[in-house]
């Protein structure tokens, strides 16, 4: 199991890819961005970036603005 | 006078390739419920909707919902990186804002100062340099400086978004005379006065500057109707820049009667 934080909460998850952790987390469907330790991850790299413990995932979806 | 440096705003502006239909750009934030939204921008005519990312969690689905309706406004959406500090923060934003809504047009905001929100302009033109190399068109969020327009232009900005007032701040235009100066230093770039307006007679004051579109959130969210405010600004956005097209007198210091003096009776 990884010891991880999302959006700063601590989580504890068994992915070991991101694009596997999405869906574990629930965001499977959701029109999401990504980024880990503070650097972006593409959709498409998703599958290539390995889950490790201590890391800061951030899942970020469209939302109001001025 | 300034006058010759006022553009035809009449005239549609070119944002990046793209012609607006009307010089209204407005925010989605604040709004007391997603229909007074949608009603909002229908009375505004707005050509432009500005979005933000946010964190959600997996099991909340206003990010989706709210996305849903965006798409429906058929207006272009304007990401933008609101909250960021640094430029690391603005650029990474910006990367993820690209994925998500599907255009390379950013919103370049890196706020300097809490009270204020005033723009950090070094990281601005870092920020905007970096992003430009990458593909991105970026409408930055900067103030009236010549220099950090110049600069930001240097750095492969085609439009400028000078602030009128603090963000939210519902102030007006505090530096009409750089505003002017701006528009008259810079007459092929197209300037958005983005922040700090409040009344429509505000938004209809920069049209008349010669600005290209306005930019506001909370004087249209935060009114006791806002749908009904979204009309009043477009209206005055409307007025602004017909008075430029127009062609406006020149004001004089002294008067100059109108009603004509050949023919007078003299009856003393």
């Amino acid at each position: 199991m990884k010891h991880i934080q999302v959006n700063s909460e601590k989580v504890t998850a068994k992915s070991e890819r991101l694009s596997d952790l999405l869906i574990e987390l629930g965001y499977a469907d959701a029109v999401v961005a990504t980024a880990v330790n503070g650097d972006f991850v593409t959709q498409g790299n998703r599958a290539n970036i390995q889950i490790n413990d201590g890391d800061r995932i951030e899942v970020l979806a469209p939302m109001q603005g001025g | 006078m300034m006058k010759n440096s006022f553009n035809d705003s009449s005239a549609k502006r070119d944002f990046y390739g793209v012609q607006l239909e009307t010089p209204f750009m407005l925010g989605t934030a604040q709004y007391p419920s997603p229909a007074i939204l949608a009603k909002a921008f229908e009375q505004s005519k707005a050509s432009v909707a500005t979005v933000s990312l946010r964190r959600e969690a997996s099991g909340d689905k206003a990010g989706q919902d709210f996305w849903r309706l965006i798409q429906q406004l058929n207006v272009h959406v304007l990401p933008n990186t609101a909250g960021c500090h640094t430029v690391k923060e603005a650029v990474t934003t910006a990367h993820m804002a690209r994925e998500v809504f599907g255009t390379s047009w950013i919103k370049l905001e890196v706020i300097g100062e809490e009270d204020t929100l005033q723009p950090d302009v070094f990281g601005l033109v870092e920020a905007a340099r970096i992003l430009s190399e990458d593909g991105f068109q970026v409408f930055p969020y900067t103030t009236e400086d010549l220099v950090v327009a110049d600069r930001l232009v240097n750095a492969g900005c085609r439009v400028l978004m000078p602030w009128g007032a603090p963000i939210g701040s519902g102030m007006g235009l505090n530096n009409i005379f750089g505003l002017r100066a701006l528009r008259a230093h810079f007459p092929d770039i197209p300037l958005v006065v983005d922040a700090g307006l409040g009344l429509p007679s505000q938004a209809a004051q920069a049209m008349e500057l010669g600005m290209d579109a306005v930019l506001l959130n909370t004087a249209v969210s935060k009114a006791g109707d806002p749908a009904m405010m979204a009309e009043a600004f477009a209206n005055a956005i409307r007025a602004g820049q017909l008075a430029v097209k127009a062609d406006p007198m020149v004001p004089r210091d002294m008067a100059s009667p109108s009603t004509p003096i050949l023919g007078k009776a003299f009856l003393d």
